[in-house]
């Protein structure tokens, strides 16, 4: 039976280990779903904010502003949710599950993201049109792809695309690793690739309003406030200033 | 309860109590799904470009997939059923892999292998201009990795439980090994050939990882009904449950179709 004995013996050894990474002991959770774009940004924000506060432990739950929202709908139990646009949160304002009003708490634009080295030769958004070449947007459902739609419209370009993804992150991957010849991108998310997207500004004044809000939900309803707080904070502004966000 | 054979008592209800629970895992899903279905509005949502599409694609990467599952699974299955080449063990167990596998990861090896800057892809793409990711022969082709394994593992099977009499003598008498192929082998193994082609079906029917990571998720052209649910359950929660129902009815159909073939032959 030493097989059973081996089986036995990995099984255990995976489950201890799927168990240990939990949170800290003594230290008080605080969940927080943020976008997608969000996610470098708010990873640098931790750091500073649990050495503001000792007793409290961030994990984050990144994604797509959509698929966010469509988690508390669920009734997923987190503290905090950051999305990339205000408009996202509209399904919960009539629910009883924010605690407050959301603040919005930066500003991004978007940029035309290329593989390192432009192999497509794209200048600017009339790219988007030509079908000879792959382009992918953000699925219209997500803010990136609703401000996306909007963009291109303003600049009369009828889109003729091949993807449309879930997330902004997914976009930039396609097309840090060739798959696509361009994307519409947040700018702090092509800041992300330096070496492998090159990013093309976009002749467009429309950005998208990020907002946060505190859950009625989550289990740390201090921690949530504390975070919230952080973040609208002149030292979480100057950081996420550093990854290209624009002021609120 | 006479037709239960009591032994000593208790296993007889522990294994009753046991398979209820079993059995309910799966009932209550589907119960919850028809009770959560907007019945009366399902024609029209089912009529929307969003279904619609996502259906035609579906029809066409599914079966799409079964035919490429046949025309490279079959010669495959017998190769390594009937020859014995160095290695073969080796491409058995990555022949099966994809049953194992994330089909997510699936997808992703496959864009390393055919993506446009690929292994095989990117000489594709230079040289004839195919690009094979978000296109639909890039969803048929990602459906085929993770649904084949089922049409060689069924035929390979066959093949070998086949003695070799009835081939033996067809090929004594004169049949050319081409004929012996086509009359004897093929219908002998037909069962199995049957039961795999319509499991192969089936799963490229729900297939979704391989083809959101390797085809992409475009509506009309890559969007099969399972990526359509999925985008559809953060926006449209009723489409997705009228489309998720179409899949249930299906799989149902199916099941039901092949209930005393499906369960003899495998």
């Amino acid at each position: 039976m030493r097989t059973g004995w081996w089986v036995a013996a990995v099984s255990a050894v995976t489950f201890a280990t799927g168990c240990a990474a939990g949170s800290e002991p003594g230290r008080e959770l605080v969940l927080v779903s943020a976008a997608s774009s969000l996610t470098d940004a708010f990873a640098a924000l931790e750091q500073p904010f649990e050495i503001a506060h000792p007793t409290l432990d961030v994990v984050f739950n990144f994604g797509g502003s959509t698929s966010l929202v469509a988690q508390v709908e669920q009734g997923v139990p987190a503290d905090v949710l950051a999305v990339a646009s205000e408009t996202s949160l509209d399904p919960l304002l009539t629910s009883d599950g924010l605690t407050g009003a959301p603040t919005i708490f930066a500003r991004n634009e978007l940029v035309i993201a290329v593989p390192a080295g432009n192999p497509a030769a794209v200048t600017d958004l009339s790219a988007f049109a030509r079908p000879e070449l792959l382009t992918g947007l953000c699925a219209p459902s997500v803010p990136c792809g609703h401000l996306a739609a909007r963009v291109l419209a303003e600049a009369d370009v009828f889109p003729v695309i091949d993807s449309a993804e879930p997330n902004v992150r997914a976009l930039l991957q396609r097309i840090a690793s060739g798959e696509l010849d361009a994307g519409l991108v947040y700018a702090t998310d092509a800041r992300t690739e330096p070496e492998r997207v090159l990013a093309l500004p976009v002749n467009s004044s429309l950005t998208t309003s990020a907002a946060i809000v505190a859950l009625t939900a989550g289990a740390s309803s201090s921690g949530a406030e504390a975070f919230v707080s952080f973040v609208l904070s002149p030292p979480a502004q100057i950081i996420l200033a550093e990854f290209g966000f624009l002021s609120p | 309860m006479k037709h239960i054979q009591r032994t000593s008592g208790q296993p007889v209800w522990a294994l009753v109590v046991l398979g209820t629970v079993g059995a309910a895992l799966f009932v209550l899903p589907f119960v919850g799904l028809l009770t959560r279905a907007p019945w009366s509005s399902l024609p029209e949502l089912l009529s929307d470009r969003v279904a619609t599409d996502a259906l035609r694609i579906s029809v066409v990467t599914s079966f799409g997939a079964t035919v490429a599952a046949a025309i490279l699974g079959l010669p495959l299955a017998w190769l390594l059923a009937r020859v014995e080449f160095p290695g073969r063990s080796i491409v058995r167990g990555l022949v099966l892999l994809p049953l194992v596998l994330p089909p997510v990861v699936g997808g992703t090896a496959l864009l390393f292998a055919l993506g446009r800057r690929g292994l095989v892809g990117e000489p594709l793409a230079d040289a004839t201009g195919i690009v094979l990711p978000f296109s639909i022969t890039g969803a048929i082709v990602a459906t085929t990795f993770v649904s084949m394994p089922f049409l060689v593992i069924a035929v390979e099977g066959a093949l070998r439980s086949l003695d070799g009499r009835h081939e033996g003598a067809a090929a004594s008498l004169g049949g050319s090994p081409w004929y012996v192929l086509r009359r004897i082998t093929l219908p002998m193994i037909r069962p199995s050939l049957v039961a795999g082609l319509v499991l192969t079906w089936a799963r490229a029917l729900g297939e979704f990882g391989a083809t959101i990571t390797f085809a992409g998720n475009l509506q009309g052209r890559t969007q099969t009904l399972p990526l359509a649910v999925f985008v559809s359950l953060e926006g449209n929660r009723e489409a997705a449950i009228a489309m998720s129902l179409v899949m249930v009815a299906v799989a149902l159909a199916v099941i039901v179709g092949l209930r005393s073939r499906w369960w003899r032959e495998l």
